[in-house]
């Protein structure tokens, strides 16, 4: 089968962007947009839908299976990871796929996410003094511990937006994971700070529970740390 | 805090990570660079676990029996000293990581163990199947302490593309930012933890597309050393999808998972026939070659498939759901009713880099450790002592290189990037490669790869990197054949024994544009 990729392209250093279409011959059944990327960008020049020949398209992709983050864009206007993008999903055989809106283009489908990074140094994401980590609490640090800073669950967020004092749901595992593995007075700063950029901006809407590539239980982790953070409840009752 | 000593890491996987921390641990500043932030890393990626004879499990396990296993697993191509400075070192290496908030599986506060291919007893600690990714975030966590106080400074959309060596001592590095394409010098003390040579084999790999192998193809080109380039592990369980090759764990297996090709019609569970103890477990060399072999074979016909209708539903659900959903995913086909097609895939390069018992290279002031260096997995590698090296390794080099760091200069560089290595030619290297390289090698096979390579090495119109990259591709293909032995992942036809003449390390330099090819003592702790 023949799949049209219809891609939202940018130059670096150039505001405009423009749209151009890439043919892929599906080679199998479990193909991806990152699979016709990666066909694409096999050539130096690869040629467009038309049979001119291009430049190849910037994209950013590391274990092209799901657990790294790396290939976060929007296809068909959801934000999803490339190579969790199953070719065949599409019915008229057209994909519109777009870097992610809510961080700035550097070129192509590569967008800078530093905002990401910057809110966990913001909310002192760090183990202040050693971890304790109680065998009833495992369960919740290990699954806490998977968020792959992919930038999904922001780009569906009403609240979100990049530089704005509410920082979504990308910085709520890492908080979790922290809550749950120090004591309520090692976790005074982070808890102070949650509350300010976290608690405080977000409106329940869980949007972000639907989009999360890694199928994280995003309202688990923040009643959690909401619980932990905010109520100051004791952790033996949380499980 | 020292705060005029800077030392440069180049890669933030594990091994980089814990350098990184290592280097602020002592108060010594460092420059984190890396293709792509810490979260995209290969390292991530590793789910069976981590070794370390912490003996919790009631079998009286030790490090000298770990060592023992590593030696015996690694065939004996390393020295004794690393290896034993690695299994001693592995319980508080392993403690380091709990303490910083690993979720490590445990129960009472003792660490859960299990087992792994090649080992005795069971020293292997794990997190369900996402020990890489819950070792990674804990050790993100704590470099983000150091990150506040300044202590790291991260450059996490920066390549290497230069490195300057004059007289045998390091000059200074060169980096690309991949967002802005600004160039910036750096001089001072380096750590190299690049991570394997995926990129040389693209496709062909269970690893990450950012280790493109163009960091080690700069380092062999400025002259670094580097050693037993042929030993490349394959894993015989993976499967192919658009730009890798996936793995089927060897947790598969051990859950009841089995090994079969069509013989005249019929299903031929090959493995447990010839290996009637271990079966579908013998250790994943001599897997890898019997797939070669029994596709070989009269009346054979189609793929090797692995069987794993048999497996019950308690299995599937809390065991190997995750691999469940990625084989209909990727495959469209349900292993708990249909088999499964695999081949071996590239899984870890043993060579690379050779560093002393310090983790230094001969380039004096160069550094390396992780899966960018050769050390401590000689011929072949034991599953959980990668992220063991990494970790270690990655501290070993920090402490070293503190010791001498002092002063480093940041210079912003007005010359144009250098030309990117080309797709075309980067598949065409990788053919070459495979031809030579494969599970199986013959003499003939590994002399045309040769030929082949040394015209590309020749070629007019190459870029730069993309020369380079020839070059190291030379020097694999050319280690291959000066062994003329088998031993753990190196296998010829016509050398099919191990002989104890060569228990050395291939050791192959760039001098003047041409290879240098010798074969060193593996007893040593220094370079050469
Ligand atoms: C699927 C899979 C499962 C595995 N399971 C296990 C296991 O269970 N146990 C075990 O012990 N090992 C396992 N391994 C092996 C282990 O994960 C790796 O060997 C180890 O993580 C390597 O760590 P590293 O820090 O050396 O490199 P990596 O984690 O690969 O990091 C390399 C870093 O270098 C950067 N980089 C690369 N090139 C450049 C450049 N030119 N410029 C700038 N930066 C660059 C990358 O961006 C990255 O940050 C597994 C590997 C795979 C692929
Ligand atoms: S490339 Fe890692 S999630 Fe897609």
């Amino acid at each position: 089968m023949t799949y049209t990729l219809k891609i939202l392209r940018r130059e670096r250093n150039v505001q405009a962007s423009y749209w151009e279409s890439f043919t892929y011959e599906a080679v199998s059944e479990g193909d991806t947009v990152a699979s016709a990327l990666t066909a694409l960008n096999t050539s130096t020049s690869p040629k467009n839908a038309e049979g001119e020949s291009s430049r190849p398209i910037e994209w950013e992709c590391s274990c092209l299976q799901k657990r790294c983050g790396a290939c976060a864009m929007v296809i068909d206007g959801r934000p999803r990871l490339a190579c969790d993008a199953l070719l065949n999903e599409s019915k008229t055989g057209e994909l519109r796929v777009e870097p992610l809106r809510k961080f700035p283009v550097v070129c192509d489908l590569t967008v800078d996410r530093t905002i990401l990074y910057d809110n966990l140094k913001t909310l002192r994401l760090w183990p202040s003094v050693e971890a304790e980590l109680a065998d009833e609490c495992r369960d919740l640090a290990y699954e806490s511990s998977e968020c792959i800073q992919c930038g999904c669950c922001l780009e569906v967020c009403p609240n979100f937006y990049a530089e704005g004092p509410f920082f979504g749901m990308a910085t709520v595992p890492l908080t979790t994971r922290l809550l749950t593995e120090l004591s309520p007075a090692d976790y005074r700063e982070i808890a102070r700070q949650y509350a300010k950029h976290t608690f405080a901006g977000c409106g329940k809407s869980l949007a972000c529970k639907d989009v999360c590539p890694r199928r994280i239980d995003t309202e688990k982790l923040l009643v959690n740390a909401n619980a932990l953070a905010v109520w100051k409840r004791k952790k033996e009752k949380r499980k | 805090m020292e705060q005029n000593k800077q030392v440069n890491v180049v890669g933030a996987g594990l091994a980089g990570l814990a350098a990184a921390i290592t280097l602020a641990e002592q108060g010594v500043g460092c420059r984190l660079i890396s293709a792509q932030p810490s979260e995209r890393a290969q390292s991530v990626l590793a789910e069976g676990g981590i070794n370390a004879a912490l003996d919790t499990m009631g079998e009286h396990d030790t490090p000298a029996e770990h060592f023992a296993d590593t030696m015996r697993g690694g065939c004996f191509l390393e020295a004794e000293s690393a290896v034993r400075n690695l299994t001693d070192h592995a319980p508080e290496v392993v403690r380091w990581l709990v303490r910083l908030g690993a979720p490590l599986m445990a129960k009472d506060g003792q660490l859960i163990l299990r087992n792994f291919g090649g080992q005795k007893k069971k020293r292997t600690a794990y997190a369900k199947a996402s020990t890489g990714k819950i070792i990674m975030t804990a050790l993100i966590d704590e470099a983000r302490k150091y990150e506040a106080q300044g202590l790291i400074r991260r450059y996490p959309h920066h390549e290497l593309t230069g490195i300057t060596v004059e007289d045998c001592n390091l000059k200074s590095i060169a980096v690309r930012d991949l967002f802005t394409q600004e160039m910036r010098a750096f001089t001072g003390r380096t750590i190299l933890c690049t991570g394997g040579l995926n990129g040389f084999f693209e496709g062909m790999t269970t690893g990450t597309t950012p280790n493109t192998g163009n960091a080690a193809a700069i380092a062999f080109s400025a002259g670094v050393a580097f050693a037993n380039l042929e030993m490349i592990q394959y894993h015989p369980t993976t499967m192919g999808i658009t730009g890798k090759r996936m793995l089927v764990s060897e947790a598969a297996r051990g859950e009841g998972g089995r090994l079969f090709i069509m013989r005249d019609g019929k299903p031929w569970y090959f493995m447990e026939e010839k290996y009637p103890e271990l079966g579908n477990l013998m250790p994943r060399d001599v897997i890898s070659r019997e797939m070669v072999f029994v596709k070989r074979e009269k009346g054979c016909e189609g793929e090797v498939c692995l069987d794993m209708r048999a497996l019950d539903e308690f299995v599937w659900q809390h065991k190997l759901s995750d691999l469940r959903a990625e084989i209909i995913a990727y495959q469209h086909i349900d292993p708990k009713t249909d088999p499964v097609p695999v081949s071996p895939g590239i899984h870890f390069f043993m060579g690379g880099v050779r560093v002393d018992d310090r983790h230094e290279t001969n380039v004096k002031g160069l550094f390396a450790a992780g899966e960018a260096a050769c050390k401590y997995h000689g011929a072949n590698r034991l599953g959980g002592n990668s992220m063991l090296g990494a970790t270690f390794g990655g501290r070993v080099a920090a402490l070293s290189a503190a010791q001498s760091a002092g002063h480093s200069e940041e210079t912003v560089l007005t010359e144009a990037p250098p030309e990117p290595s080309h797709p075309e030619c980067r598949a065409e290297l990788r053919e070459i490669l495979l031809q030579g390289l494969g599970i199986v090698r013959t003499a003939s096979e590994m002399q045309k790869a040769e030929e082949a390579m040394s015209l590309k090495c020749d070629a007019e119109q190459l870029t730069a990197i993309d020369r380079s990259r020839a070059l190291l591709g030379l020097a694999m293909l050319q280690s291959a054949l000066a062994r003329k032995e088998s031993r753990g992942a190196h296998y010829r036809e016509d050398f099919p024994e191990r002989d104890e003449a060569f228990r050395k390390l291939t050791l192959a330099t760039c001098e003047n544009g041409a290879i240098r090819l010798r074969f060193v003592s593996a007893d040593a702790g220094e370079v050469d």
